[in-house]
């Protein structure tokens, strides 16, 4: 009684559920190798995929953009200002103008995010540590580094000698772009050794601290060095 | 006149077995969706600390593979592979039935082709489901390894790993619909829960199935089981 009679068989079926299900995982498997490319191709044809891509995964070119406040904030470059300030001989007010001035470099670098996603050859141009740093010469007692997010209360810290990293920056354009609003316009930090939530968006001021101060998602439990592949239990 | 024997008024679907591993299968997943979402949507951000999402996440997804290999050893093997057998074969009238759905959904009332103990619709979502299952599982664990061996840190790993989760939700969603809401089909519940069904039930929409349970029971007073 207590197993089900089943369906008698008849003489003409096919196996199409084992098809069906083999079909389907090697689709899943071998999307891994094609979904970068579909992701970017999605997100050329979708026009609001700045949006929609917070929502549907995968819509955003591999980027997913993650805020703390919504709404997300604008860059207005009359008003925008990027002070320098802390530990230096020189604090700076630097208008938009300013900023762009500034002499920059590009760069190709991957884009690892903590929660798992990654964005293969970002191509970056913006400033690097020395020019800020010639401009604003930092006290020797300056160790730290923390950036300031126009969208409060986001901010975060490195060493200083972290900013020093060749490959840090802070990126003005990204894939040939100025940066838009989601990806952190007009300045986001960018640091490939690290993971994302270290690449501050939005920056509007840069202090030089001799202390260690936690940074947002430092206080919620995250490593202070966001090694990849080596902080974080891992990732 | 002798009277004729009684026909039984529910027939059984599921064993303890198949049951188990669908209730089984179905808190692993929710468990799995509720801290996935936990670890990549930031609404949900807070909600969980990552440590504890990650561990309750993995830990489900070793619990569900485990458990569904200890029901296979301790169960009734034999009825799980009759079920598999079942999901498997496609006939005649499965083809039909899945060719006629869409009209049958926007025009109700039209008559489907016979159906076994599983219809043509619930063959198709148990190999979706099955595929979608097994695709989690190896970008999961590319996920998981890539963190330690950052070679293995594939960019497609985590895409294909959240659209085989929006394919997965739609699947369930559409699952529960028919198994909780839908009038037609929502008695399905019962042969899930209890393991039997309505045989008039099971007639008007599992015809050759009902016939064959029918056949085994009159066989069964027959031989005075």
């Amino acid at each position: 009684m207590e197993r089900p009679t089943p369906t008698p068989t008849p003489r003409e079926s096919l196996p199409i559920g084992r098809a069906a299900l083999l079909g389907t995982l090697a689709a899943g498997v071998g999307g891994i190798a094609v979904a970068p490319a579909v992701s970017r191709l999605l997100s050329h044809s979708v026009p609001s995929a700045g949006g929609l891509g917070t929502l549907l995964p995968g819509l955003g070119g591999g980027w997913r953009i993650y805020s703390v406040q919504y709404p997300l904030p604008r860059f207005d470059p009359r008003t925008y200002e990027l002070r320098v300030t802390g530990l230096v001989e020189r604090p700076a007010r630097l208008r938009w103008e300013a900023v762009a001035a500034l002499p920059g470099e590009h760069q190709v670098s991957d884009f690892h995010c903590v929660t798992g996603w990654t964005v293969t050859n970002v191509r970056w141009e913006g400033i690097r540590a020395k020019t800020l740093l010639d401009l604003v010469r930092p006290q020797p007692a300056a160790r730290f580094v923390s950036f300031q997010s126009l969208e409060a209360p986001y901010v975060d810290q490195i060493s200083l000698d972290q900013f020093r990293e060749s490959d840090a920056m802070l990126a003005r354009h990204m894939d040939g772009k100025p940066l838009t609003r989601s990806h952190g316009a007009p300045l986001r930090l960018v640091l490939p050794s690290m993971y994302g939530y270290k690449g501050v968006k939005w920056v509007r001021e840069v202090r030089f601290d001799a202390t260690e101060a936690p940074g947002y998602w430092e206080q919620r439990g995250y490593d202070t060095d966001a090694w990849i592949g080596r902080s974080n239990g891992y990732g | 006149m002798a009277e004729p024997p009684a026909r039984a008024a529910r027939i059984r679907r599921f064993s303890r077995t198949e049951r188990a591993a669908h209730w089984l299968l179905a808190a692993a997943f929710f468990a799995m969706l509720f801290t996935g979402l936990c670890l990549s949507v930031s609404s949900f951000e807070g909600v969980l600390d990552r440590p504890t999402a990650k561990a309750w996440h993995l830990g489900s997804a070793i619990a569900l593979a485990a458990g569904l290999a200890a029901i296979a050893l301790v169960g009734d093997r034999r009825a799980l592979a009759r079920s598999a057998r079942e999901l498997d074969r496609y006939d005649r009238d499965d083809g039909a039935w899945l060719r006629g759905a869409p009209r049958r959904v926007l025009a109700t009332g039209r008559a489907a082709p016979p159906q076994g103990r599983f219809n043509a619709g619930q063959k198709l979502n148990a190999a979706l489901i099955g595929g979608l299952m097994l695709t989690m599982y190896v970008t999961g664990a590319l996920l998981w390894y890539g963190e330690r061996d950052t070679t293995y840190r594939f960019a497609g790993s985590v895409l294909v790993h959240d659209w085989a989760t929006l394919a997965l939700m739609a699947l369930v969603a559409g699952h529960l619909y028919l198994a909780v809401l839908h009038p037609a089909t929502r008695h399905a519940l019962r042969g899930m829960t209890l393991g039997d069904v309505d045989a008039g039930w099971a007639r008007a929409h599992h015809e050759k199935w009902a016939d064959a349970a029918a056949r085994d029971e009159a066989e069964r007073v027959r031989s005075g089981a």
